[in-house]
């Protein structure tokens, strides 16, 4: 599994949001973007996600030598600033719709809807409205998505925004387990996420700095 | 595809949904037609067909710009734009929930409007008949501007206004077809297959530029 970025630049309108920025993934590593704020960290999680059309560069995503995934978008979870979850419908159908309409990329299997619920330590909330939740429960069953559904790469932004530290740990912990089976993160935050074999690259906007680090 | 179906359905129908909205608002558009006309039975049977017809029209209009805003709010629209299989099916099956849930009823409220407008057996149900099989296309059309408005907060009238020249000539055969099952030269079959032929192309091309208009919305 090989993830591949090449001078990708993107505009806001007619702003340059961040120009030539390239960086490789491997089975099981991690990518975290820090910087202040507007430096560009959600625009670049964008863009890889395929969700806004980067100025210049190119994203590939191979499953090994000889399998190419069409665009990354498919085989990534993403996890925004929004939930992605319906308030009117329960936990449990919000779950089970987007189990359903996901499904499994090739090379892993979902859990179930309870198993996933269970990850995250909120079985016991599947039968309430999903607006019926506080915004640390909503935050973590909506990282429950991540969980129904197999992808081999996720996309979080602030994954841990309104979490408590218990919850932050646990987020943590999911995310190191998808590593271990061979997933690829790439996350914005501004917290200590202890992840394994993590890249950094720090947004400024224009210039951009990359190192390795463990 | 099937488990959107069903969530659109039943987002539609829980508290908020706004799937009432729409038979109300044709209720009462054609409930007062009558008391502002008078009662001229004659002429109220004659312009039945395509008072019924404009109601219903509008009504469709009415709930189409929450098709892809709801989604949006919240964030699902970026992963329904993600996935793997073609965004055009997606926005397919949203059209056809919609429809479901917002137009199909106006389809079935109908004869008794019909009665409203003291029209005949045969005209309440040759406009029941154009209803059912011109409203789809005023879903798909709906979907384009839905589409085009969604990164707008306040975009209901927009879409509207947008939508309606292109939903002119479903109304043109669908009234046109209502009177001919009635006034006697005038044939039904020709206008009632343009209607069918209206629909079927729209289903092609409303998704298609509704598919084209959400990705290049991108924000």
């Amino acid at each position: 599994m090989r993830l591949l970025a090449e001078n990708l630049s993107a505009h806001r309108g007619e702003d340059l949001i961040f120009s030539n920025i390239s960086f490789e993934l491997k089975e099981g590593q991690a990518l975290i973007l820090t910087g202040r704020n507007g430096s560009g960290k959600s625009t670049l999680l964008r863009v890889m996600a395929g969700l806004l059309r980067p100025a210049s560069g190119t994203i590939s995503f191979w499953y090994d030598a000889a399998r190419k995934a069409h665009n990354l978008g498919e085989v990534a979870h993403y996890l925004g600033h929004r939930n992605a979850m319906k308030t009117e419908l329960t936990v449990r159908e919000n779950l089970a719709f987007w189990k359903d309409f996901l499904r499994d990329a090739a090379g892993g299997t979902g859990y179930s809807v309870v198993d996933a619920a269970r990850a995250v330590e909120l079985e016991q909330v599947l039968h309430l409205p999903f607006g019926y939740l506080s915004a640390g429960q909503q935050r973590r069953m909506s990282f429950a998505k991540l969980l129904v559904g197999y992808r081999p790469v996720w996309i979080v932004d602030e994954p841990t925004a309104a979490l408590d530290v218990s919850a932050e740990a646990l987020l943590a912990r999911l995310m190191r387990e998808h590593q271990v089976r061979g997933g690829v993160i790439l996350a914005a935050t501004h917290q200590p996420l202890e992840l394994l074999d993590v890249k950094r690259l720090e947004m400024k906007g224009f210039e951009f700095a990359a190192g390795d680090e463990d | 595809m099937t488990a959107l179906l069903l969530r659109d359905l039943k987002l539609s129908f829980r508290a908020g949904g706004g799937a009432l909205i729409g038979i109300l608002f044709f209720l009462t558009v054609v409930a007062v037609i009558p008391f502002g006309v008078g009662p001229d039975l004659n002429l109220l049977s004659r312009i039945g067909p395509a008072i019924v017809w404009i109601g219903a029209l509008l009504a469709a209009l009415l709930g189409l710009d929450r098709l892809f805003q709801a989604d949006r709010d919240d964030g699902s629209l970026d992963l329904l734009l993600m996935q793997e299989h073609p965004l055009v099916l997606t926005i397919l099956v949203k059209c056809l929930a919609h429809w479901l849930a917002n137009v199909l009823p106006l389809v079935i409220a109908s004869p008794l409007l019909g009665l409203f407008m003291n029209m005949s057996e045969v005209a309440i149900g040759a406009v029941m008949l154009t209803l059912l099989v011109g409203s789809p296309a005023l879903a798909f059309i709906g979907a384009v501007g839905a589409a085009v408005a969604v990164t707008l907060p306040r975009g209901g009238l927009l879409v509207s206004i947008l939508v309606l020249p292109l939903t002119i000539p479903v109304l043109i055969f669908g009234v046109s077809a209502s009177y001919a099952a009635v006034e006697d030269p005038a044939p039904f079959l020709p206008p009632f297959l343009i209607l069918v032929a209206i629909t079927m192309f729209f289903a092609v091309i409303g998704p298609l530029g509704a598919a084209l208009a959400l990705r290049n919305a991108g924000d």
